[in-house]
Formats: structure tokens, sequence, C-alpha cells
């Protein structure tokens, strides 16, 4: 019988079926960070079980760490005592740790797929929602809650029933300038903040068939705002270029019966999926949220839309805009890149292109927070550190920073943040800012600016 | 786990579609190591204004609403995987949410504390919305084993539905846990039997 890629994955991980109720799924690898693990590490020494298979969870500092000054104590003494909670369970358990300062550290889902740790036919969990990201490989990933955290320390398993399959397609090329942000965050204006809920979503098509690893990575990692677990797309040559070579890829022979694994991992054919949509790149532009979930998001040459909903006008009062006013032209004070969704090197690679031999607008402050250690070290070596020096753009230490504001990497009340991370929920970036969406080329024609830019005006 | 049979309630209106979980419980709360305590904190910017005075307009603030039922719009729990939005909710002293639509993280984290999510249909949320947020005293009835709410004095009853493990699950206090335990053989004897080439090395 057809298989989808989802299908073939979930089924090699099934340890067994309860009658009338979920199955226990096997789970490969158990990324953890100090957010969400240290109740689940309590509960196992309360209980008095043991951490089932150390070998295969990494851990990582990133949602609570500072962007400054990284080689100095922690100063804020609640993320200090976290991050130090992470350490010594980590030592406890045998469990290897990426602390900060190392040379590996950053932010998990940027630095699992950059080790190699990342690869298709997997099953992946982290107590993250963005977990979604590495399904970019053709794994099943998906984020967790601190109980589930806890049954796969005790397991190495957990009790799940198997999501749906969708499928979105997206066929033709892309525009010049439309990147796969602008992409993620078409689908998601057009199908809504909940179409995924109950479902696994595989992208398919020209458009993700040409876009690279990074680029697969940015749309993974916010199928969750659209409400699926996860994303996946099929593994193909251009996954097994990414993962060659890494540091955790399979070596030698094994290496090459990975590869004839993989490679039998695709969609059949004639598989069948539970929905399934269809668009057409030459339909996608440049994107801008305006409102405060992800799928209030429009063309960035177009006007906020005009519809009568109560969450839908709150969420424009939230924000301090009209129906019917043209986003570019809005006055903006800050921009963020960086995030799980866009702090890979491609990121700043665009973003360098774009500054280069250009300066800042006075007024706006922009941070750029690269994903892990590999990629800010990856910034100086091509020379890009300087551009963003010269253009006035604050290169910082990695980490999940402005993205969620646990850190210091607050955005004040009432200001505007022109932000390439995921969510532009109420204060998601320090209480009362306003969080506006967009690629790594928006954000970075914003800084520029000082306003949100038509970009498209500069790219015809 | 504490068990959940039936609920009789007065419950709280909040009608607000795709409340998040930074809504629910914001980032800056996170940084603690214990699960304790995140209720004082639930929903803490729609109650306080920034210097921590009381927002009168929203309605954990309003004193003719109480009990420990949650009615709230549709997408209700969308955005990050936190168990500590669920942690709030329990600490606070909810028992039951009623929403149309959860979504999937949160839904399964309610469901691991025994916070019982109960999907209903958007046609009966808008009635009891508008009834509760009407008549403030009205009870509410979750009831765990026919899987049925119902409001008093009116004919309002709608069946929900819930996976039947997770509901034994519930009903007696159990967790995922104890029971993944006891299927600590069949694990590993999957562990022993794969032989796909990227595992076990």
């Amino acid at each position: 019988m057809s298989k989808t890629l989802f299908e073939k994955v979930w089924e090699a991980h099934v340890v067994d079926t309860i009658e009338d109720g979920p199955q226990i799924l096997y789970i490969d690898k158990h990324l953890i960070h100090e957010v969400t693990s240290p109740q689940a590490f309590q509960e196992l020494e309360k209980r008095n079980i043991p951490v089932f298979r150390p070998e295969e969870i990494v851990a990582t500092a990133d949602h609570n760490t500072p962007t400054v000054d990284q080689h100095l104590p922690v100063k804020d003494e609640l993320s200090r005592k976290q991050l130090a909670q992470l350490s010594e369970n980590c030592k406890k358990n045998n469990i290897k740790l990426y602390e900060l300062g190392h040379k590996y550290n950053g932010i998990v889902h940027v630095i699992a797929p950059e080790l190699g740790i990342t690869q298709p036919g997997m099953t992946i969990v982290c107590g993250d929602s963005h977990t979604s990201t590495h399904g970019a490989f053709g794994s099943i990933a998906f984020g967790i809650g601190t109980s589930q955290v806890t049954q796969v320390f005790a397991s190495q398993c957990l009790l799940l029933t198997k999501p749906k399959s969708m499928r979105i397609k997206v066929n033709g090329t892309l525009k010049n300038g439309v990147l796969p942000k602008d992409v993620i965050l078409y689908i998601i204006s057009k199908l809504g903040t909940n179409v995924g809920t109950g479902y696994f979503c595989e992208y398919a098509g020209k458009v993700f068939e040409n876009m690279s690893m990074e680029g697969r990575m940015t749309v993974c990692n916010m199928s969750i705002e659209m409400g699926a677990r996860g994303g996946m797309i099929a593994p193909d040559q251009t996954t097994f270029e990414y993962i060659k070579g890494k540091k955790f890829a399979p070596k030698a022979e094994k290496w090459k019966s990975s590869l004839e694994y993989w490679k039998t991992l695709p969609s059949d054919k004639d598989a069948i999926f539970d929905k399934e949509f269809i668009f057409d790149a030459e339909d996608i532009d440049p994107m801008i949220t305006f409102g405060t979930n992800p799928g209030m998001s429009i063309k960035v040459g177009q006007k906020i839309p005009d519809k009568k909903d109560a969450s839908f006008e709150k969420s424009l009062k939230y924000m301090n805009f009209q129906k019917g006013e043209a986003m570019a032209g809005k006055p903006i004070n800050y921009v963020f890149i960086g995030s799980c969704t866009n702090s890979r090197i491609e990121d700043f690679r665009v973003v360098a292109h774009y500054v280069k031999g250009k300066q800042k607008a006075k007024n706006v402050t922009a941070w750029l927070v690269p994903g892990s250690r590999q990629v800010e070290n990856q910034i100086e070596k091509e020379g890009l550190k300087d551009i963003f020096q010269m253009a006035g753009f604050e290169l910082r230490q990695p980490g999940c920073s402005a993205c969620l504001a646990m850190n210091d990497d607050k955005i004040p009340e009432d200001e505007y943040c022109v932000s390439t991370s995921n969510r532009n929920f109420e204060g998601r970036q320090g209480q009362g800012s306003r969080t506006i969406l967009a690629s790594p080329l928006v954000a970075a024609a914003a800084a520029i600016e000082g306003k949100i830019v038509d970009i498209t005006k500069q790219l015809n | 786990m504490e068990k959940f049979i039936t609920l009789n309630s007065r419950a709280i209106p909040l009608d607000i579609e795709n409340v998040d979980t930074d809504q629910i419980i914001p980032a800056r709360f996170l940084k603690t190591t214990s699960r304790e305590g995140f209720g004082k904190n639930l929903f803490r910017d729609w109650r306080c204004d920034k210097n921590g005075s009381e927002q009168s307009d929203f309605v954990l603030n309003d004193k003719r609403y109480s009990g420990s039922v949650l009615i709230a719009g549709d997408n209700f729990g969308c955005g990050s995987s936190r168990e500590h939005a669920a942690w709030a909710l329990s600490d606070y002293g909810f028992k039951a949410i009623v929403s149309s639509f959860f979504a999937d993280i949160f839904k399964g984290n309610a469901l691991n504390n025994g916070l019982l999510p109960v999907q209903v249909s958007p046609d009966f949320l808008k009635k009891i919305m508008k009834l509760i947020s009407e008549k403030p005293a009205t009870l509410v009835r979750v009831d765990l084993d026919s899987q049925t709410i119902s409001i008093e004095n009116s004919k309002l009853k709608e069946s929900f539905e819930i996976d039947t493990y997770k509901k034994t699950c519930m009903i007696n206090g159990y967790d995922d846990i104890d029971f993944l335990l006891s299927k600590k053989d069949k694990i590993e004897h999957f562990e022993n039997q794969r032989k796909l080439p990227h595992v076990n090395g």
C-alpha cells in the first residue's frame, strides 16, 4: 500500500498499540533546554526513576541566556539558578550538554541540525513547540510538554494518538526577494492558525524542492503557528549534502546504508493525504504581519484588511493600527534578526548583502542574534561582522533572545519591532511590545529606513 | 495526579479567541525550576497593568464571576509548548476549560495534569458564553463518566469526546509514566530488533 513520508517514519517507531487508545512511539533523539526540563528531572527524582537512555539526549542552554558578556557569570539570579540546575541535572544523569560558552552552544533547533544530530527518518522531540524545525530533514519532530519530557526520560517513548496527514504544495518558482519566511507566512495567512491542529504537514512541490536546507527549516519551524504539531519535507540530495560530513553524521559504511534507507522515505506517488492545499509561487510576495497572531499577515505592499470580528479588532487595538491603513511607511524603532526561525548563516548573508554600504536609521536599535556559536564564527569568517558594524547593527551572542524576551533582550512597551522570529503574540517580546513578523530582508530594509518598506518596489 | 469525576461549578467567561500560552503565562515567569506557584501570574498582562494594578475590565478581576470552569474562545492554548500554562490554570483553581477548539500540545499538557479540556460545538460555546456572562451564578456540570456538559436550569447539554485511555487516567488519577514503565520489556525488545542503519551508534 502506498504510504506518506510521515506514515513510513511513524510506523517504523511504533512499539505497541493500545486497544482503543494511543500508540507507544519510540523516540530517537530527545533535545532538552533549561526552561522545560527542570520539573521533569524533579519528578524522576521524586519517583526514583533513572533516565533510561541518557546517550540519546542532547542538552543546550538557550532560552534564558544573556546575549552579551557570556564569559561572565549570568547577572540575573533566577536565570543563573535555572542554568546551574540544567548543568547539575545533565552531570548527574550523564547527558551531553552544550552549555553557555561551549563552542557548540546555541538555540536547540539550530545546533542539532548543524551538528548532524538531526537526520531523516528519526523521531525527535523537545520541550519546545518549534521542534517542528527538524522535520525539514524528513524526520518526525515535535514539541512536547514537561510531563512528556519526563516520560521520554523514563522510557524513551511517548503515548500518542497518530496524527492525520496533510500536504501543502507550492508549485512554480519564487519571485526575486521572496524568502522561505514569506512562503510560510503566506501559507498561514491563507489557511489560518489552526488548520493544522491534529495533523502533520508535508510541504511538497517545486518551491520546497529548490529550497536550501536552511530555508526548509524556516518553513517547518513555523508549522506549529498553523496548529500542526510538525512539518516535514522529503529528504533529497539537498538534505544528504547538508548532513554529509557533519560531526554526528553517519560515516563510511554507515553513511552508505543510511543513505540507502533515507532514499526510501519520500511519500509514494499515489499516497493519500487527509487534506491537501495547493498554492502558486507567483502569488507570493514579501509578507508582513499587522496583528497579534502569525496568521494576520499581508503582502508588504497591501493595506490592513477590514474584518468585523471582536478578536480581530482587539488585535488591531493592541497594535494601534487601523483597518485600511498601508503597512509600508509605518515607523518602527526596533529590528530583531534572530530566533530558531531565522538565525542561520543564510539569513545573515541576506541581511549583510542588503545593508552593505548603508546605514541604519538613527532611531532604530538593530539586534542581530546568531542561532549558535558556529553561526557567530561563520559571520566573522565571512567578513559580515564588519558590514554589520559599519551599518550600525549590533551583533550579539547566540540565544533565543528577544524572540520570547526571557532574558534582558526586551522591546519596551508600545514600541514596534520588526522581527524575524515566529510569534507576534501580545507582549511576546516584552510587556506591551508590538511585534511585526517579517523575513530577514524586509527586517533589514526596515532597519535602514526606520519604517516598514515595500521592498518589492526596490526589487523590480 | 488528582482524580476527575464530576464537577459542579460556576464558570468564568473569557470571550477571546486564539488565547495563546504566552498570555496564559508570560515567558518572564518561566525562570523557576519548580512547578508550583504559577497561578498568581496567570493571564498576568491582562489582569494587571505594567505597574501591577488590577485591570478592572478583565474578567478574572470581575467579582461577579468565579468558579473552577473557564469558558474560552476558539483555539485555546495555541503557541508555545510550555506546560507552565496548564500548571498556572490548575494552580489558580481551574479544573476544566471549555472551548470550541484546543491547540494540540496544550490539550495534552492539560490532560497530563488533571485539567479537563472540554471541546464543545461553536454554537454551544456561543450560547453558554452569553448565558454565563449574563447570569454569573449559573452552575455548569461536567460529567466525565458520561462525557457530558450541561447547564443548570436550562436545556443546554452536549456530549464531548475524550480518548478512552486518557479518560481512564483522569478518572483514576493515573499518569502515562506508570503505564510506560510497565511496558519496559516491550520497549527493550523494540530496541533490540530494529535494524535501522542510523540508530544504535
